[in-house]
C-alpha cells in the first residue's frame, strides 16, 4: 500500500498551455523517490501540487493525488491544509529565503509545532534542540537565538531539514535540496537528508536534476520530460539498463570523472523527436477524455 | 572590515541620536509650551514690533529671537507652532501609515481581484494633482486641524500603499512563506507573523518620511492662509508674514524656516537611523 499515489494528475498554466500530462506515480511509506528531467520538466511542480502550493497562475485540470488513502483533491481546502499541514513538511531549494530573516531560528522551528499541532512550548523547544542536535548543529541553544544572516548556507540548510522533520512527517517533499549549497557542502547535506530519512521511516519525494544524487539517495525514480513521465522504474534497473531512450541519453550525458570534457554530450535530437511525439501522442489522449 | 562595520554604526548612531534629541525638544517645547515660552504668542505690542534678536543690537531683554511686525515674540510662537506641527505629523501620519501600509500589505500578499482592485483605485487616485486637490478639499469642507489632516492622509496613502504592496509581493515569493502555508499557517497568520515583521523596517522609513511631509503639507497650507484659524501660531504661517517683511526683520522668517528644516529633516533621519538600529539583515 503506498502512502501517496498519484493518478493522472494533470496541471496547466491558467488560460495556457499543459505543464504536467496525467502524471502517475507512487511513494511507499518509508520509500525515496527521486523525480528527475531538465529544467522546466515539471518536477518542481508534482512536489508543489502534492503540498497545495501550486502558483496562482496554475490550476489543476485532472487526477488524483491520494495521501494515506484520501484524495486531497475532493477535501474542502481547511480540512486539506490540516492534513498536508500534519503529514507533509518542505525542505526548500534556496536556504537563503527559506528562513524567515527577521525572525529568530527558534521559534520558527517550534512555531508550527505549537501552533498547529498544539505542542505545549516547553516541549517543543525541547524538540527542536534535540533536533538540532540530530543534525550535527554545535550549541543548539545559540542557533536557535540567531537571526537566520548570522549563519551559513549549509548551516541553514541543516535548520530546514531539522525543522522539516521536527513534527514527524510521512512525507516530504525535497525540492533540489542541495542545488543552491558550495559542491563541498552538498555531499554532506545530501548524507545528512539520507541519513535523517532513514531514521525517522519518512517517505521522500527528492526533486533533483543531478543523476548522481538519485543513484545515492533514491530507491525508485521517475523521469520527467515536458510534464509526461517518460519512465518510472527502480533505481537499481536505471543506471544498469534504462528502459527509455530519453532516460538512456540523459544518463549519458552525465559528465564523467575520466574525461569530463569529451563525456558531455547533448541529448541527441532523434531522441529530442521521439520524446516529443510521445508528448503530442499524451496530448491527443488527454482531448480525447 | 571590523573597523569599517564599526564607523558605519557609530554614524547610524549619531544619526539617530541627534534626530530623537530634536524631536524630543520639540516635543517637549509643544507639552510644556504654556509654561516655558517667555511671553504671550498672541499678545501684540506695536512699540515692541520688529526687535531684533538678543545678540543685535537694540534687542529688548525676554524677546531672546526677537518680535514680529505686530510686537509678538518669535520664540514663543514658534514653540506654540510645534504643538500643531507634530499634532499633524502624529496623527496624520499614523492614519495615512495604517491605511496605506494596510491596503499596500493586503494588495501584495493576497494578489488576484483584492490586488487588482487596489492596484487600479491607486493608479486612478495618483492622476489627482495631489496639491490642488489638497485646496480644493479644505475650501469645500472649511479649514480646520481634522481638514489638515484629511487631506495629507486622502493625498499621502498611495505612497505607503505601493511600496509596502511591492514589498509584500516580494516577500511572499520567499520560500519561508511556501513553507509557512505547507505547515498550514492560514493567510492571515503568513500575512501578519511571516511578511509583517519583514516589511516594518520599510514602513517605519516610510512612516518617518511620512511625518516630515505632513509637517511640510501643513506648513504649506497656513502659508497660503489655508490652516486652522489664523489667531494660533503656525509655522507656515509664521514664514508667510515673516516673507512680507523679510528686508526689515529677516528674524521672523528666518528662525520659523529654520525649524521647520530641523524637524523635517529630523524625522527622515529618525526613520533611516531606526532601520539601520532594527532591521536584523543590516545590523
Amino acid at each position: 500500500m503506498s502512502y501517496l499515489e498519484i493518478d493522472r494528475l494533470s496541471v496547466r498554466l491558467r488560460g495556457g498551455g499543459p505543464l504536467l500530462r496525467q502524471v502517475s506515480l507512487t511513494v511507499a511509506a518509508g520509500e525515496v523517490r527521486g523525480l528527475v528531467g531538465e529544467s522546466g520538466a515539471g518536477k518542481s511542480m508534482i512536489g508543489k501540487a502534492v503540498l497545495g502550493i501550486l502558483p496562482r497562475s496554475t490550476e489543476i485540470t485532472a487526477g488524483r493525488i491520494v495521501l494515506d488513502g484520501v484524495d486531497l483533491l475532493t477535501l474542502p481546502p481547511a480540512e486539506r491544509r490540516r492534513r498536508i499541514g500534519a503529514t507533509c513538511a518542505l525542505i526548500p531549494q534556496d536556504p537563503l529565503t527559506a528562513l524567515n530573516p527577521s525572525r529568530r531560528i527558534g521559534p520558527q522551528i517550534t512555531d508550527r509545532l505549537v501552533d498547529i499541532l498544539g505542542w505545549p512550548r516547553v516541549r517543543a523547544e525541547a524538540r527542536a534542540r534535540e533536533l538540532l542536535a540530530e543534525v550535527y548543529i554545535p550549541d543548539p541553544e545559540r542557533v536557535m537565538r540567531s537571526y537566520p544572516h548570522e549563519l551559513s548556507g549549509g548551516m541553514r540548510q541543516r535548520i530546514l531539514i531539522a525543522s522539516a522533520f521536527a513534527a514527524e512527517p510521512k512525507l516530504i517533499v525535497a525540492d533540489e535540496p542541495t542545488t543552491a549549497l558550495d559542491v563541498t557542502v552538498q555531499k554532506q547535506i545530501l548524507k545528512l537528508i539520507k541519513e535523517m530519512q532513514e531514521r525517522h521511516g519518512t517517505a521522500l519525494l527528492f526533486v533533483t536534476h543531478d543523476l548522481g544524487v538519485v543513484s545515492k539517495v533514491c530507491q525508485s525514480l521517475s523521469v520527467l520530460y515536458a510534464g509526461l513521465v517518460v519512465e518510472d522504474c527502480a533505481v537499481r534497473d536505471f543506471f544498469r539498463a534504462p528502459g527509455h531512450a530519453y532516460s538512456a541519453a540523459l544518463l549519458a550525458a552525465t559528465p564523467k570523472y575520466t574525461d569530463a570534457v569529451a563525456s558531455l554530450t547533448p541529448v541527441p535530437d532523434t531522441v529530442i523527436a521521439a520524446v516529443r511525439a510521445e508528448v503530442a501522442a499524451a496530448d491527443r489522449r488527454m482531448s480525447h477524455g | 572590515m571590523l573597523d569599517g562595520r564599526g564607523s558605519v554604526k557609530r554614524r547610524a548612531g549619531a544619526r539617530l541620536w541627534l534626530s530623537a534629541g530634536w524631536l524630543a525638544v520639540l516635543v517637549l517645547a509643544a507639552l510644556l509650551a504654556p509654561w516655558i515660552t517667555p511671553k504671550d504668542p498672541l499678545a501684540q505690542d506695536l512699540f515692541l514690533g520688529r526687535l531684533p534678536p538678543f545678540w543685535e543690537t537694540g534687542a529688548e531683554p525676554g524677546y531672546y529671537l526677537g518680535t514680529d511686525s505686530l510686537g509678538r515674540d518669535v520664540l514663543s510662537r514658534i514653540l506654540y507652532g510645534a504643538r500643531l506641527a507634530l499634532i499633524v505629523a502624529l496623527v496624520a501620519g499614523s492614519i495615512t501609515c495604517l491605511l496605506g501600509a494596510g491596503l499596500g500589505l493586503l494588495a501584495g500578499f493576497l494578489r488576484g481581484w483584492v490586488d487588482v482592485l487596489i492596484s487600479r483605485f491607486i493608479d486612478i487616485w495618483m492622476a489627482f494633482p495631489p496639491v490642488l486637490f489638497s485646496i480644493l478639499l479644505i475650501a469645500v469642507i472649511g479649514p480646520g486641524l481634522g481638514s489638515i489632516i484629511l487631506a495629507i492622509v486622502i493625498i499621502d496613502w498611495t505612497r505607503f500603499a505601493r511600496v509596502v504592496r511591492a514589498e509584500a509581493m516580494a516577500q511572499g515569493a520567499m520560500d519561508y512563506v511556501a513553507s509557512a502555508r505547507v505547515a498550514g499557517r492560514g493567510r492571515l497568520g503568513i500575512m501578519l507573523r511571516e511578511i509583517l515583521p519583514n516589511v516594518l523596517p520599510t514602513i517605519v522609513v516610510l512612516l518617518t518620511l511620512e511625518m516630515g511631509i505632513a509637517v511640510i503639507v501643513e506648513a504649506i497650507l497656513s502659508f497660503v492662509n489655508l490652516s486652522i484659524s489664523t489667531d494660533d501660531p503656525t509655522w507656515g504661517g509664521m514664514i508667510a508674514e515673516g516673507r512680507a517683511a523679510v528686508y526689515q526683520a529677516w528674524w521672523v522668517l528666518v528662525f520659523p524656516l529654520i525649524t521647520l528644516f530641523l524637524t523635517v529633516l529630523s524625522f527622515s533621519q529618525l526613520g533611516e537611523g531606526l532601520k539601520d538600529r532594527f532591521d536584523p539583515v543590516l545590523r
